[in-house]
C-alpha cells in the first residue's frame, strides 16, 4: 500500500513536471516574409518588420520571461522563392508564425506549407479571399482585407452609383484573378454588366495599350485590379488619355495609402476606394501612427498591411500569454486564437470566424481635393462604412470545409 | 480596324523608349565593347535628376531635357576614368558583371531613400491634353515623345556615321594606336563617347518621368527589354537599334491588343528566333 501511494505521487509529481516543462518554453520566433525590394515594398516590406517590432515591444512578454526572435526575408514576389524560404524557416529556423505573405500567389504557396507543417500564418497582405474560403486551412489567419470585402464595399458602391456597365484592367496571377471574379460577382449581383477585361502582366509599366482597349469598350467603370506599383501607373497614365476626362470612373479596387502618396493629390483626387484601417480614423490609430512614422525613414503613416501585422501579433501574443506557454502546435494556437474576441486600438473589437477570416469594419474613403488636404499624408475622407457582419463573405456562402453547417 | 491604328501608334511610343535606350547602348557597346548593364540606373538617375530639379531647384521640364543628361554623363564619364577604363581589352564578361554590380548598388541606394512606390512628376503645362485622331486620343506628351526621339535618333546616327568626329571615333575602335599616331587623344574620346551614351539614357528617363512614377526600378524593369532589342537589331549598330526598337514597340503594342497575357515575353520569343536564323542580329556583322 505504502509503495503503491509512493508510485502514485511519483508518477503526479512527473506528470506534473512534464506539463510544467512544456508549459515553461516560453521562446516565440516570429518571421516577417514580405516582399522588401519590389513594387509592393513600401506597404509591406521594412514597415512590416517594423511593426512586428513595435508589437513585441509592446507586449510586455519580455518581462514576464519570454523570448521573442524576429527575422525577416525578401521573397520577391514569386511564389517558388517564397516557398523556399518558409520551408527553411520551419524546418531549419523553428519559427512559430508566419506574418504579413503579401501577394496571393506567394501566399497560397505559404498557405499549403504552414498547413502541412503545423505552423501559422496571419496573413495581411494577400488579397486572395480564396485563403478563407476553398484554400482556408485551421493554420491560417486572413487579418486585414481580402478580395470579397472589397468588391462587396467598392463594387456595390459603385453600381448604386450608376456604373452598371464595367471593363477590367486585371494583374494576371492569383489576386487579379481573384479580385476580378469576386467584383464581377457583385457587379452581376447589383444589376450591372461586365463588357470585358483584360489581362497585364504582373509589374508592367506602360498600360496605354490596356486603357485604350478600356476606353474603346465605353464602359462606365473601368476596374482596376491590380495593386502597388501597377495600380498608380495606371492611374497616371488614364488621366493622359482623358479616361476620366472622357465620362469614364476609375475604380480602384485595392489601393494603399502610399499610392496615394506615391501619386500626389492632384492625380489622385476623387478616386474612391476601400481599406480597413487609416491612420487617422481615431485616437488609437493616430497614436500607433504617430509612434510608427517616427520610426521609419521617410515619415511614412503605416499601411493597412503593416497595421495589421501589429494588430495580429498583438492577439497573438495575448493568446500565448494566456496560454501560459508556447505549445508550437499551430493549429492549437490558432483555435484558441479564434476563442477569443479581438480588441486592439488599431482595428477595434472584432473576431476570428471558423474559416480564419478576421472580420471587423471596412471603410469607404474618398481621396481629398489637394485643396482640402491640411498637410502631407492627410488623403482621405471616410464615406461609408460597412458593419463588421456584413463587410466579409458570409459563412453560409463559404465553401470552407472548417465550416460547420 | 479603329483598335489597331491605336495599338500602332502605342507601340511606336513605346518603340521611341526602346530605340533611345538601345541606342544608347549600342553607342558604348560599338565603341567601348562594353555591355553596359547600368544603363537601366542611368536612365532612372535621368528620370530622378529631373525630380530633383524641379523639386528642389524649381527647374523646369525643358531645362532638364537638357541638364539631366549632362548631368548624369558626367557621372558615367566619371565611372569610365575610374572603373570601366581599367577593363580595356578584358572579356566582354568583366564590363558586363561590372556595370550590373554598379546597377545595383545605384538602386539600392535610391530604393534605401525613395521606397518603391515612385515620386509623381507631372506633364508640362506646354503639352498637357491631347487631339482627338479619330481613331484615339493622343495625348500631346506622347506625340512630342515619339518625334524628340525620333529626332535625336537620327542626330546620334549622323554624327557617328557621316561626321569627321564620328570618323575618328570609328577608327579609334579600330585601331587605337594608329589614331593616336594622328594626335587625336583616343581616351578622352572613349570617355566623351560613354558620356554621350549615357546621356542619351539619361534623356530617355527624364522623357518618361512625366508618363511613369518615377521610381528606382524602372530602369530595372525596361532593362532586359531593351537587351533584347539590342541583340536582335545586331550588337553595336546604330540604325540597327533605332530600326529594331521602333519596330519591337510595335509589335509589342499589336500582342497587348491581340494576346495581352505574353505581351511581356514576345520580345524574347523573337529573339530566340532572330538569334537562330542570324546570330549576329537583323543588321550585325559577323565578328
Amino acid at each position: 500500500m505504502k509503495h503503491r501511494i509512493s508510485a502514485l505521487f511519483l508518477g503526479a509529481a512527473l506528470t506534473v513536471s512534464a506539463g510544467g516543462a512544456l508549459a515553461q518554453d516560453k521562446n516565440i520566433k516570429v518571421g516577417v516574409l514580405t516582399d522588401n525590394s519590389g513594387l509592393y515594398s513600401d506597404l509591406g516590406g521594412a514597415g512590416s518588420t517594423l511593426a512586428a517590432q513595435m508589437a513585441i515591444e509592446d507586449s510586455g512578454l519580455a518581462a514576464k520571461g519570454w523570448k521573442i526572435d524576429l527575422i525577416s526575408a525578401d521573397h520577391q514576389n514569386k511564389p517558388d522563392i517564397g516557398a523556399t524560404i518558409a520551408r527553411q524557416w520551419i524546418d531549419v529556423e523553428k519559427v512559430d508564425i508566419f506574418m504579413d505573405v503579401l501577394n496571393s500567389g506567394v501566399a497560397l504557396a505559404v498557405n499549403n506549407l504552414v498547413k502541412e507543417k503545423n505552423a501559422i500564418m496571419i496573413n495581411t497582405g494577400a488579397a486572395t479571399s480564396d485563403l478563407t474560403n476553398a484554400q482556408c486551412s485551421p493554420n491560417t489567419i486572413h487579418w486585414v482585407y481580402d478580395t470579397y470585402m472589397l468588391a462587396n464595399s467598392t463594387g456595390q458602391a459603385l453600381v448604386k452609383a450608376g456604373g452598371d456597365t464595367w471593363y477590367f484592367l486585371t494583374a494576371d496571377y492569383a489576386f487579379g484573378h481573384a479580385l476580378e471574379r469576386d467584383t464581377t460577382a457583385v457587379v452581376v449581383k447589383s444589376g450591372g454588366k461586365v463588357i470585358g477585361t483584360v489581362k497585364h502582366p504582373l509589374n508592367s509599366s506602360d498600360f496605354s495599350s490596356f486603357l485604350l482597349q478600356a476606353q474603346a469598350s465605353k464602359a462606365k467603370i473601368v476596374g482596376m485590379a491590380n495593386a502597388g506599383g501597377d495600380t498608380t501607373n495606371t492611374i497616371k497614365q488614364a488621366s493622359e488619355f482623358g479616361i476620366v476626362a472622357g465620362g469614364q470612373k476609375l475604380a480602384g479596387l485595392l489601393l494603399f495609402i502610399t499610392d496615394v502618396h506615391s501619386l500626389g493629390l492632384k492625380v489622385a483626387q476623387g478616386l474612391s476606394f476601400t481599406e480597413t484601417f487609416y491612420w487617422d480614423l481615431n485616437d488609437g490609430t493616430r497614436a500607433f501612427s504617430k509612434r510608427f512614422s517616427e520610426r521609419t525613414k521617410n515619415k511614412a503613416q503605416p499601411s493597412m498591411v503593416q497595421a495589421g501585422v501589429y494588430s495580429g501579433l498583438v492577439h497573438y501574443f495575448k493568446t500565448l500569454d494566456a496560454m501560459g506557454g508556447n505549445p508550437h502546435d499551430g493549429a492549437k494556437v490558432v483555435a484558441k486564437m479564434k476563442e477569443a474576441p479581438t480588441d486592439d486600438a488599431l482595428f477595434g473589437k472584432g473576431s476570428i470566424r471558423a474559416d480564419g477570416r478576421k472580420i471587423h469594419p471596412a471603410y469607404l474613403f474618398e481621396v481629398k481635393k489637394p485643396s482640402e488636404s491640411r498637410g502631407p499624408w492627410d488623403y482621405y475622407k471616410l464615406i461609408g462604412t460597412t458593419p463588421a457582419d456584413q463587410a466579409f463573405r458570409p459563412l453560409s456562402e463559404s465553401a470552407c470545409p472548417l465550416v460547420k453547417k | 480596324m479603329q483598335a489597331l491604328y491605336a495599338q500602332l501608334l502605342v507601340g511606336l511610343i513605346n518603340g521611341s523608349f526602346y530605340a533611345l535606350l538601345s541606342l544608347g547602348l549600342a553607342v558604348i557597346f560599338g565603341m567601348l565593347n562594353i555591355i553596359n548593364f547600368a544603363h537601366g540606373a542611368l536612365y532612372m538617375m535621368g528620370a530622378f535628376c529631373a525630380y530633383f530639379l524641379l523639386n528642389i531647384a524649381g527647374i523646369g521640364y525643358w531645362p532638364a531635357l537638357i541638364i539631366a543628361p549632362i548631368v548624369v554623363g558626367i557621372f558615367g564619364m566619371i565611372l569610365e576614368r575610374t572603373m570601366l577604363q581599367w577593363l580595356t581589352g578584358l572579356d566582354h564578361l568583366y564590363g558586363l558583371l561590372l556595370t550590373f554590380g554598379i546597377a545595383l548598388i545605384v538602386q539600392g541606394v535610391f530604393q534605401n531613400y525613395f521606397g518603391s512606390s515612385g515620386l509623381p512628376y507631372a506633364i508640362p503645362d506646354e503639352l498637357r491634353g491631347g487631339v482627338n485622331l479619330g481613331f484615339m486620343f493622343l495625348p500631346i506628351y506622347r506625340g512630342w515623345v515619339v518625334i524628340f526621339s525620333l529626332v535625336v535618333c537620327l542626330a546620334t546616327w549622323y554624327l557617328i556615321e557621316k561626321t569627321v568626329l564620328g570618323a575618328n571615333l570609328r577608327a579609334a575602335t579600330e585601331n587605337p594606336t594608329l589614331v593616336r599616331a594622328f594626335g587625336i587623344n583616343v581616351p578622352r574620346m572613349i570617355t566623351l563617347t560613354y558620356g554621350l551614351g549615357v546621356g542619351l539614357a539619361a534623356l530617355a528617363g527624364v522623357l518618361s518621368a512625366p508618363i511613369n512614377q518615377v521610381r528606382p526600378l524602372m530602369g530595372a524593369d525596361l532593362i532586359i527589354v531593351v537587351f533584347a532589342v539590342v541583340v536582335i537589331g545586331g550588337m553595336g549598330s546604330i540604325m540597327g537599334s533605332i530600326i529594331t526598337g521602333f519596330a519591337l514597340g510595335v509589335i509589342e503594342g499589336l500582342t497587348k491588343y491581340f494576346y495581352p497575357e505574353a505581351s511581356n515575353t514576345v520580345v524574347f520569343v523573337l529573339m530566340v528566333l532572330v538569334l537562330l536564323v542570324k546570330p549576329t542580329g537583323l543588321t550585325g556583322r559577323a565578328a
